[in-house]
C-alpha cells in the first residue's frame, strides 16, 4: 500500500530525535486519528542548520517526518517556508489519500517552527497554537470518504457514494 | 524469510485435508447441486455431506439448519436484516451491544433508515456484555437481539447462554456472530439457546468466501438474496459447492482437533502474558482474563501508534493485526476499545496476537524479542513517550 520511497524513510527515519534548547519548535497533531510531530529548529544565518523530529504516528506519518527533515535541512528559512505538505507527499512518490488526510503534516509542524524561531527571534508572544487541530482539507487538499474512496465535499456529513456517515471523520 | 502467523484470527491457513478435498471436488466435476438429473444428484450429495460435517461443528438438531453464504459477513447481514425484516409486523426495535463488528453496526444502521429502532448495549471495562442490561433494553416491541459470541478485537466472550434464557422467555430472536469463535473454542448451538449463529469457515481452517449462517428451525428470517430455492429456500444462488466441500472438511478435522488446538495456543497464550512484562513496560492487556478466546491476546503499547509497530513486526517476520485507526482506515479510534474505556492515543497502539495450532513457545520468544526493539525504537522517536518520561527518553 505504501510506496517504496515510504518504506525505505519509514525504515531508516532521518533525522530523529530532540534538538535541546532548539531555536525553534513546532507542534502539530491531528486529534481525530491520532498522528502527532513535533519539529525542532537549529537556525544559524537564518538558515536550517539543523533538524530533528518526533513522531506518534503510522508508516506515512513517520516517513513524511523523516523526508520532511531532509528537505529542510541547510535551507535559508525564505526558501523552507516554500515548503508544502504536498511537497513532501510528492518526494515520497505519493501517499494512500486517505493517509493525506490525517499524516501528511510534516510541513505544518515546519512552518510552527519557524514562526516559533521567528517569534522568538522579534520578542513576539503568541497565544497558544490553534492550528494544532487544523485539518488537512483546510489547505485546500481534497477530501476523500474513508469508507469508499470516493472524493466527497469539504465538510461534508455523510459519503455521496457510499451513503457512510462522515460526522466523526470530519 | 518464513514470516511468523500470529494473526490467525484474520484467517486460519487451509488444511492438507481441506486442500486435498477441494482438488479432489475440483477433480470430480461437480454439476450444479440443484439439478435433478444424475450429475445433479452427485454434486448434491457433495453438499449435503459438506453441511452435516458442518452441523456436527456446531452440534445442530438438523443439517437443515445450515444455510451456506459466502462468509460471515454475509451471515451477520442475513441474521440481522432478516430476522428484524421477516418479524416487523410484531416490532421494529433491535438491541445489540456497543462492541459489535461492523457488519452488525451497520446492519442495523441500515435498519434504523427503513424506520427501525436500534439500542446499544454498553459493555464494562472487561469488555463484557452484562445479561441485566439487555435485560433492560429489550421492550414489548424488540423482535431481535444480536450480540457477538467473542470480540475481534478483544477476544472478550459474551454471556450468551444468559441472554438466551431472556430472549427465549420474551420469544425475541437471538443472534449472535460467532465468527472469532467458531474453530477456536466448541460450539453448541444447543447449549447456547441462540436461534441464529454467524461463521466463517476461514476460521476454522477452511477456505475464505464460505461461512454460514446457523438458522433453529422455526425462527422467521427473510432471506438476503432472492432468486431460486437453493439452501432450503433461505439463501438464493447456486452453491459455492468447492468451497462448501473445503468447509465440510474443516469442520471435521476441527471438530476431532479443537481441544488439542485449544490447549497448546491457551499454553501460548499465558506464556506471552507470562513473560510480556518484562519485554514491555506501559502496555495494557486488554484480554478479558477469564472469559476471552484461548488464543487471542489484545495489548495497548503505549505512546506508540500500531500500524508502525504491525510495519515493524512484519519486517523481523511476525504477522499481527492493528486496530489503530490508521490501518483500518476508519480514520478514528476503534469504537470497541474507546467501548472498554481506553483513551484514543491508547487505542492506537493496540495490537491482537491470535496464535494457531502450529505456533510454538520459541514463536513467542522471539515475538517478544523483536515487539521490545521495536517498542524502544518508536518510543524513541515519540513525543508522547518523551512527555510522559518529562523529556528524559
Amino acid at each position: 500500500m505504501y510506496s517504496k520511497t515510504v518504506m525505505e524513510h519509514f525504515r531508516n527515519p532521518r533525522n530523529v530525535g530532540v534538538i535541546e534548547d532548539a531555536d525553534g519548535v513546532g507542534e502539530v497533531g491531528n486529534p481525530l486519528c491520532g498522528d502527532m510531530m513535533t519539529i525542532y529548529l537549529r537556525i544559524a544565518d537564518e538558515r536550517i542548520a539543523d533538524i530533528k523530529f518526533q513522531t506518534f504516528g503510522c508508516g506515512s506519518a513517520i516517513a513524511v517526518s523523516s523526508m520532511l527533515t531532509e528537505m529542510a535541512k541547510g535551507k535559508p528559512l525564505a526558501e523552507a517556508k516554500r515548503i508544502t505538505n504536498r511537497d513532501v507527499a510528492a518526494a515520497l512518490e505519493g501517499l494512500p489519500k486517505n493517509k493525506l488526510h490525517c499524516s501528511n503534516l510534516g510541513a505544518d509542524a515546519l512552518q510552527l517552527a519557524i514562526q516559533n524561531y521567528e517569534d522568538r527571534r522579534d520578542g513576539r508572544v503568541r497565544p497558544a497554537a490553534v492550528p494544532a487541530e487544523k485539518h488537512a482539507h483546510e489547505h485546500g487538499d481534497k477530501c476523500y470518504c474513508p469508507y469508499c474512496d470516493v472524493e466527497t465535499k469539504k465538510g461534508a456529513t455523510s459519503c455521496d457514494a457510499c451513503h457512510a456517515d462522515l460526522l466523526e471523520a470530519h | 524469510m518464513k514470516i511468523i502467523n500470529l494473526d490467525h484470527n484474520s484467517s486460519r491457513p487451509l488444511l492438507p485435508e481441506v486442500k486435498a478435498a477441494m482438488v479432489t471436488a475440483i477433480e470430480r466435476d461437480y454439476h450444479n447441486p440443484a439439478s435433478q438429473h444424475q450429475e445433479g444428484e452427485r454434486a448434491a450429495a457433495a453438499l449435503e455431506d459438506a453441511r452435516e460435517s458442518v452441523a456436527r461443528l456446531l452440534n445442530c438438531a438438523n443439517p437443515k439448519e445450515i444455510v451456506f453464504t459466502s462468509g460471515g459477513t454475509e451471515s451477520v447481514n442475513h441474521a440481522v436484516k432478516g430476522a428484524a425484516l421477516a418479524n416487523a409486523e410484531k416490532g421494529k426495535h433491535i438491541v445489540i451491544s456497543n462492541i459489535e463488528h461492523n457488519a452488525v453496526i451497520r446492519s442495523a444502521r441500515r435498519l434504523q433508515s427503513m424506520g427501525f429502532k436500534v439500542t446499544s448495549v454498553p459493555v464494562d471495562a472487561q469488555g463484557r456484555v452484562d445479561p441485566q442490561a439487555v435485560a433492560k433494553a429489550v421492550t414489548g416491541e424488540t423482535v431481535l437481539v444480536s450480540i457477538m459470541h467473542s470480540n475481534n478485537e478483544t477476544g472478550t466472550i459474551q454471556p450468551i447462554e444468559e441472554i438466551a434464557r431472556l430472549t427465549r422467555e420474551k420469544k425475541i430472536v437471538l443472534h449472535t456472530d460467532a465468527v472469532d469463535s467458531v474453530g477456536v473454542v466448541p460450539m453448541d448451538v444447543q447449549a447456547l439457546g441462540v436461534d441464529l449463529l454467524s461463521f466463517a469457515a476461514n476460521s476454522f481452517h477452511g477456505p475464505a468466501g464460505v461461512g454460514g449462517l446457523y438458522i433453529r428451525r422455526g425462527t422467521r428470517v427473510f432471506p438476503l438474496l432472492e432468486g431460486g430455492v437453493q439452501e432450503h429456500n433461505k439463501r438464493a444462488g447456486s452453491e459455492n459447492l468447492i468451497g462448501i466441500i473445503g468447509a465440510g472438511a474443516a469442520a471435521r478435522e476441527t471438530l476431532a482437533h479443537l481441544p488439542q488446538w485449544s490447549h497448546h495456543t491457551l499454553a501460548l497464550k499465558r506464556r506471552l502474558l507470562d513473560r510480556l512484562p518484562a519485554a514491555v513496560d506501559e502496555v495494557i492487556v486488554n484480554t478479558h482474563p477469564e472469559h476471552s478466546l484461548p488464543n487471542l491476546v489484545s495489548l495497548s503499547l503505549r505512546y506508540i501508534e500500531g500500524e508502525s509497530v504491525m510495519l515493524m513486526l512484519d519486517d523481523e517476520g511476525f504477522a499481527v493485526s492493528t486496530r489503530s485507526a490508521c490501518a483500518t482506515g476508519s480514520l478514528r479510534a476503534s469504537h470497541v476499545l474507546t467501548a472498554i474505556g481506553l483513551d484514543h492515543a491508547d487505542a492506537q497502539g493496540t495490537l491482537v496476537i491470535s496464535f494457531g495450532k502450529d505456533n510454538t513457545e520459541e514463536d513467542v520468544d522471539r515475538f517478544l524479542e523483536a515487539l521490545r526493539r521495536t517498542v524502544a525504537t518508536l518510543r524513541n522517536m515519540s513525543p508522547l513517550y518523551r512527555k510522559a518520561t518529562n523529556g528524559s527518553a
